[in-house]
């Protein structure tokens, strides 16, 4: 049973970290805007140093509304 | 009429010169719309950074101190399509959001610790099942105390101060058994894990807590959704005043921006939108949505107006004595002291069964310790088994029974446009059995309407439109609308008090009262056919023409009311208007029931009186005169239209045109409150299940988990039923 006092601790300290990740999550305010993150992942404005056409079709859904 | 806009009132100073503000935008739906506005923004020189919300549909923007005017930003957004209303960042809105926060760290904290206990209980189980060495299992129980003991006194916190605000208050609820059954619990379990036993409860008392976490975490989610569709459309509504500086420059301000003292010049047409005194000007003035009354009343210099009403003649400047939430008619300032105190008497359903509930179990256990001890057993093992009887009752499936279905419920309001803003309103309006219809812009739409377009030539009403549109007279309004908006004519020149007139082919074309175009035989016929309109005549030359405007009905009115009736509900008008107004519209609806002339201490004595009669009414109703009746009665509703002051009152605001919300509401809370109840009786039953095997002395921890967590699924599932209602007939009426 002397395993146990490795597993015990083991155990406690990846539900600790798993806490404090969901604090951190909160804090950097991860849980304010549950939509739009989903979509921002499409966006590419990582990209915006390559030439991209002005007119690309990114601005195009926005007009329609 | 081009004045400067002033939205500085809305920036936030940060710090390092960065200045920011909230936006609500209207009409952002989709991730394309998350995209041109981000990019449209980022593309201006001086933003720093746009952020979209897009649950929220706000966008936040952040810009170099200095670099540019916040009336830019409204600008640039409404060049990429969005009309966008700033916020005001609100005291009470951060201090919710910091509760929120608060509740989510808790119930995080409160999930781990039930998890990792869990795990250690689990081993303990199986091996009390076999052959657990005991120093293995005192280990096991330590390092669960080790968890459960800081975690009740973080996590269990809302519950302790709740039940000690209640016993300070010489009151019970549903938090005092619920602490008595967690601070005996962890005694017990520390007692028995210092004497080597088998049975340690640290499990069951976290997963307690954990369960009626999620239940307060739901019904504050339920609230936050509510409160943050609230900002938005409150800056929708994006009320202005046009403030006079010193030197006679006059800045279009928001409301907030407003000052006991300020100058503010109020044009024809307009509403006014503060508290004040007339400094200078003569006008009339429509008190309809203050008082009820549709007769216009003159008022000039040195006289009182107040923030609601409409002025139709003259310009008026008011110096201001209270703006926003501001000052009211001292008459309705006493009735809604009254009223809202009549309304806390109500007790909640959750309240009511705590008052029930927690007498009985507490006998009960304390029965159980007494009968075990007559029995002959030692005391310490008579009171660990009324101790087990305590948590086995811990109400944990009542934690969760109520604000589960009120938050289903809510959602499924939601969808049809309702903003619940209180939970116990849902079981108040299922309550209901009669329902109070104020008239003016609740039955009505909020603005009139053209009542004898049929009988107009096509050729009139485009002409008298042009006149029309250069006019903002509220009776003028229908006859421009009417025409489809036209471009004002050049020429049109405004006669105090009686109306334009305009030079078209060379002779003089004119819009006004009856006198001033000389049309009373037009008019004496207009009046008899429709009596309660207000009219407004037209003559060009030889020919004339008499416009009826009046008050019309909501589109889905006669329908709404035969689907209340169908819900077997009475239905009552009580108006402030007159009784010619009243009495036609009532025959059309088919509602027998109904008095005129009501003031706001008349509406609320009627209602007392229904309520004397053993009446539970909903009260529908959008003016300042409605408020207190808003309060007063059982539940209550307002169209978005509404003054601040009766939504403010209102339990619930529904939104658009339609009144179906109103019987779509009335059945999506019957049907909750029945889920409410069958909920509460699946605990009872639960307890007449659980209680016997506890008083036995049989309630293990794993009988007590197994039973803790099965009850809060079983009521959960539910209150699911709620959300998944089949298309009401309101909405096939109305479709």
């Amino acid at each position: 049973m002397n395993i146990l006092v490795v597993l015990m601790p083991l155990a406690l300290a990846l539900g600790l970290l798993g806490l404090a990740a969901f604090f951190w999550n909160m804090r950097t305010g991860q849980y304010s805007d549950l939509e739009g993150p989903g979509w921002r992942i499409l966006d590419d404005d990582d990209l915006a140093t390559e030439p991209v056409p002005a007119d690309s079709p990114v601005a195009a859904p926005g007009q329609r509304s | 009429m081009a004045d400067g806009q002033d939205l500085s009132i809305f920036v936030r100073h940060g710090s390092g010169g960065v200045a920011g503000m909230e936006l609500a935008v209207d009409g952002m739906r989709c991730a394309g719309c998350m995209h041109a506005i981000e990019r449209g923004l980022a593309r201006e020189t001086g933003i720093l950074n746009a952020r979209v919300n897009l649950a929220l549909k706000r966008v936040t923007v952040e810009w170099r101190e200095g670099a540019l005017r916040p009336e830019a930003i409204v600008a640039s957004l409404a060049a990429l399509g969005f009309k966008a209303y700033p916020f005001l960042p609100a005291q009470e809105r951060e201090a919710a959001q910091q509760e929120d926060k608060q509740l989510l760290r808790y119930l995080g904290v409160a999930g781990f610790a039930s998890m990792n206990i869990m795990l250690l209980s689990v081993s303990v189980w199986s091996g009390n099942a076999n052959d657990i060495n005991p120093v293995t299992r005192d280990f096991f129980h330590w390092v669960s105390a080790l968890i459960a003991l800081p975690t009740a006194a973080y996590a269990g916190r809302p519950f302790f101060e709740s039940a000690l605000r209640a016993l300070r208050a010489g009151a019970v609820n549903m938090d005092v058994p619920i602490m008595l059954g967690i601070v005996l619990a962890l005694g017990m379990s520390v007692v028995v894990t210092l004497n080597h036993g088998e049975h340690a409860y640290f499990d069951g008392v976290v997963m307690l807590i954990f369960f009626l976490l999620i239940g307060r975490y739901l019904d504050q989610l339920m609230r936050r959704r509510t409160r943050d569709l609230a900002g938005n459309l409150a800056a929708l509504k994006a009320e202005t005043a046009t403030r006079l500086g010193a030197d006679g420059t006059s800045v279009v301000v928001p409301i907030a921006a407003i000052a006991a003292g300020d100058l503010v010049l109020v044009r024809p047409g307009e509403r006014v939108s503060v508290d004040g005194l007339v400094e200078s000007g003569s006008s009339e003035i429509d008190q309809s949505l203050v008082t009820g009354e549709t007769a216009p009343a003159s008022v000039s210099a040195g006289e009182r107006v107040h923030a609601g009403t409409l002025n139709l003649s003259g310009a008026l400047t008011i110096r201001v004595e209270a703006a926003g939430a501001g000052t009211l008619l001292s008459e309705i300032d006493r009735l809604m002291a009254q009223a809202v105190e009549s309304r806390s008497r109500y007790v909640r359903l959750s309240d009511r069964a705590a008052r029930l509930y927690a007498p009985v179990v507490h006998a009960t256990a304390l029965a159980t310790f007494l009968g075990w001890m007559l029995f002959g057993l030692a005391w310490h093992q008579a009171l660990i088994i009324a101790i087990t009887v305590l948590i086995i009752t811990c109400p944990c499936a009542l934690g969760l029974a109520i604000p589960a279905v009120q938050v289903v419920s809510a959602a499924a309001l939601f969808r049809r446009k309702v903003m619940l803003k209180q939970g116990d309103a849902l079981e108040r309006l299922a309550e209901v059995d009669t329902v109070v219809f104020d008239k003016t812009g609740t039955l009505t739409l909020p603005e009139p309407g053209l009542s004898n377009l049929a009988a107009i030539a096509p050729e009139v009403l485009a002409a008298a439109g042009g006149l029309a549109a250069a006019s903002r007279h509220p009776l003028a309004r229908p006859i421009a609308m009417a025409a489809g908006e036209p471009r004002p004519l050049d020429t049109v020149r405004e006669h105090h008090g009686l109306g334009l007139s305009a030079m078209v082919d060379d002779v003089e074309m004119r819009l006004g009262s009856v006198a001033f175009c000389g049309a009373e035989a037009e008019a004496a016929a207009a009046s008899a056919a429709y009596p309660a309109a207000s009219l407004i005549a037209w003559r060009h030359g030889a020919r004339c023409a008499v416009f009826a405007v009046d008050q019309h009905l909501r589109p889905d009115a006669a329908a709404s009311i035969r689907d209340l009736r169908a819900l077997g509900l009475d239905v009552v008008i009580l108006s402030g208007d007159r009784l010619e107004a009243v009495a036609p519209l009532a025959v059309a609806l088919g509602i027998a029931e109904f008095k005129a002339g009501q003031r706001p201490n008349e509406k609320i004595a009627e209602l007392e009186r229904l309520a004397a009669a053993g009446r539970r009414t909903l009260m529908v109703g959008d003016g300042l005169n409605d408020a207190p009746a808003l309060a007063k009665a059982h539940a209550s509703m307002s169209p978005i239209s509404a003054t601040q002051l009766a939504q403010a009152s209102a339990d619930i605001v529904f939104l658009g045109e339609e009144l179906a919300p109103v019987a779509a509401s009335l059945r999506i809370a019957r049907k909750a409150r029945r889920l409410m109840v069958q909920n509460l009786w699946f605990a009872v039953l639960y307890n007449a299940v659980a209680v016997p095997i506890a008083i036995a002395g049989f309630a293990t921890p794993l009988v007590a988990a197994v039973a803790m967590s099965g009850s809060s699924l079983v009521v959960t599932l539910n209150a699911l039923r709620g959300g998944r209602q089949p298309a009401t007939p309101a909405r096939e009426v109305s479709a």
